[in-house]
């Protein structure tokens, strides 16, 4: 009997754009991908959450300052504090910044200029469940493209996140976008909610050029197979 | 009662849109630095004193209008007739 798919919630807000490019790319992973609408309050029962890039709300007021307030978000909130696994992608990512489940914002370019193009990136940790499956130190080619891409964070709290080692993957020496020490993609104190400006799901198969993506999703797919077992294992 | 905020990037955030306001300037000749560019809010708060209004909008800054991390807000009141 072949193994149950996991499955994993693919939010889609006004402006997503990547939803189905990240629910494809899930699915050829072994996943059992479900689009979530952003004003569904509740979660079906799923191993992780991805928050998708795309222009939520038009990007108005700041990249991802609407959408958090998405009744779905407050659901995503919940999850993640149950220690849920959460993944956002480029938008996904600002989303998850505004709604205060990742540190730091993310600005427009150094450049002001929208950037799309692959980049290479550095692994700096893989004891967190969205990277297992990569090897510290590890170079990705992943694709970027966004506007508004440029992490930051005040000196106290950039100290904060070397000191939690919750950098987690930065530009090798091709920074797109003018972030702060080359920042790409940041975990959550716990490691269970991860944010990233790259796209995963466009690098999931070599005919796209790479596919280092699959090693970021497939851990995820990996991380929700875990925890739907881990639940449905538990004591009653 | 209309309240405008204003929004600017704090002193110090690296602030790309206004560097190119400032080299447009620039380039058309006027003799300028320190270009800065944020944004104005203005909107109708409900409210039955100033103190209430400012307190009401400063939640709203709070909440939305501003991210604490990269923004400063000014709050300005102008009291209906």
């Amino acid at each position: 009997m072949s193994e149950p798919k996991p499955r994993i919630a693919v939010l889609v807000f006004p402006g997503s754009n990547d939803d189905r490019d990240a629910a494809l790319a899930l699915e050829g992973l072994g996943a059992d991908p479900v689009l979530v609408w952003h004003a569904d309050r509740e979660l079906p029962d799923v191993g992780a959450v991805v928050l998708p890039g795309g222009f939520s709300y038009g990007d108005y007021l700041r990249a991802g300052a609407i959408a958090r307030f998405s009744p779905a978000m407050r659901a995503v909130a919940d999850f993640a504090d149950r220690g849920g696994l959460v993944l956002g992608i480029c938008n996904g990512f600002q989303v998850l910044c505004e709604a205060g489940l990742l540190p730091g914002v993310l600005r427009a370019n150094e450049s002001l200029s929208f950037v799309c193009r692959d980049v290479r990136l550095r692994v700096e940790r893989n004891d967190v469940p969205s990277l297992a499956q990569c090897e510290v130190g590890q170079r990705l080619t992943i694709p970027v493209k966004h506007g508004e891409g440029c992490f930051l964070a005040d000196p106290d709290l950039l100290a904060e996140l070397e000191e939690g080692r919750q950098v987690v993957l930065r530009y090798d020496d091709d920074n797109p976008n003018g972030s702060l020490d080359d920042i790409a993609g940041v975990v959550n104190a716990e490691g269970n909610v991860m944010g990233l400006m790259p796209h995963p799901e466009h690098a999931v198969d070599p005919l796209l050029g790479s596919a280092d993506g699959a090693l970021v999703l497939g851990s995820l797919v990996d991380g929700a197979r875990e925890a739907l077992h881990l639940t449905a294992s538990a004591p009653a | 009662m209309r309240a405008t905020i204003l929004v600017r990037p704090k002193p110090g955030i690296l602030d790309p849109q206004g560097k190119a306001v400032e080299t447009s300037l620039r380039h058309l000749g006027f003799d300028v630095d320190g270009a800065r560019v944020g944004r104005v809010v203005d909107l109708e708060v409900e409210a039955s004193d100033p103190e209430q209004a400012r307190a009401e909008v400063e939640r709203m800054c709070a909440e939305l209008l501003a991210n604490p991390l990269i923004e400063s807000y000014e709050i300005e009141l102008e009291e209906g007739t």
